[in-house]
């Protein structure tokens, strides 16, 4: 008999390719969204500030300012079919892998130091 | 077949996409391949059913007389042996190998197990009590029963006050549960929802005795 594990994954469809995320990238996350039969993609540009779970179960949140300061936060799971892409802009240099932090400031406070590897 | 039926071992449980997006909770099951051993017949056992057997296992692992009785149809050793009552066993024939392809996706199934041994375990975990106040000077009360019975008057405790005892390690059915995935190849099976017992635990797999509304509707 096959390990178990290997026979849950097995079921499991998981995307062949997935983005290497870390918290405080930018991001744009290009979501299929169905309009009665009509289906149109959808791009959410934001700060990821928080990554959780593992295998079919990941998924990752991303934060927006909208118009007047207010902010949106929308938790995607990566390996979901309504996700259809997902485009790293930048990469920043954070010290924590959850940065709730953010919800508390705007403005200047807000910003995060990029990061350039390599 | 006049009802579909297979015995199983549960894998784990996980999550699938459909093309939509949505998300279903998935139990994955190991089902199968499974023989015909023996068909009950009216005239010789005085009800109708089918022995299924399953899980392959060393001959020096199964008792003689179990050997003995699957050597009847050249059977190889196998773990367990299961009735289902059929009404028609007609297009069955002993000896004859089953897997999961007797169910495809959208069909409904009620699942047999084992559940979860929980010991001794207390009114509040068993039967769902609510227990006694936390506060107001309490001691000892957080997850007491309460009164079991009056005074003089019956003057004793009731039959089958619900009290604390052993829980679970008893059979349990879930009905009417949608079957998402079947894979003949590698003898996988995945129902939506949960399903009775640990991994490992053997199940009973066979078509939904009563059919919900949800189903007519889908």
């Amino acid at each position: 008999m096959a390990n178990a594990t290997d026979l849950i994954r097995s079921v499991e469809n998981l995307k062949e390719e997935v983005p290497n995320l870390a918290p405080g990238d930018t991001v744009k996350v290009h979501v299929r969204i169905v309009e009665g039969n009509r289906e149109r993609v959808q791009i959410v540009q934001g700060v990821v500030i928080s990554i959780r779970g593992s295998g079919i179960n990941k998924s990752f949140t991303v934060r927006r300012t909208a118009s007047h300061g207010v902010g949106v936060e929308r938790t995607f799971l990566l390996h979901s079919p309504r996700v259809e892409r997902v485009e790293v802009i930048r990469n920043a240099h954070v010290r924590r892998a959850k940065l709730y932090y953010l919800r508390e400031r705007s403005g200047k406070s807000a910003r995060l130091r990029e990061r350039r590897d390599q | 077949m006049a009802m579909k039926g297979i015995l199983g071992k549960k894998v784990g449980m996980t999550q699938i996409f459909d093309e939509q997006g949505e998300v279903t909770p998935v139990t994955v099951i190991e089902a199968g391949p499974c023989y015909v051993a023996q068909k009950k017949t009216l005239e010789r056992d005085g009800y109708t059913a089918v022995q299924l057997g399953f899980e392959e296992i060393k001959a020096s692992r199964a008792t003689k007389p179990k050997l003995g009785h699957l050597a009847k149809n050249n059977l190889p050793a196998l773990r367990y042996l299961r009735e289902f009552r059929v009404e028609d066993h007609s297009e069955l024939s002993e000896g004859q190998k089953l897997d999961v392809g007797v169910f495809e996706v959208g069909d409904r199934v009620d699942v047999i197990g084992t559940s979860k041994g929980r010991g001794f375990a207390g009114v509040v975990k068993r039967h769902g009590f609510g227990g006694g106040p936390r506060t107001h000077g309490q001691s000892d009360r957080l997850r007491a029963p309460g009164a079991i019975s009056s005074g003089s008057t019956p003057g004793r405790v009731y039959k089958g006050l619900r009290m604390a005892g052993r829980m679970g390690g008893s059979r349990v059915t879930v009905q009417n549960l949608e079957v998402a995935l079947v894979d003949p190849e590698r003898n996988l099976l995945a129902v939506k929802g949960a399903v009775p017992g640990a991994r490992e635990g053997l199940l009973v797999i066979r078509e939904a005795r009563k059919t919900s509304v949800s189903k007519r509707r889908r």
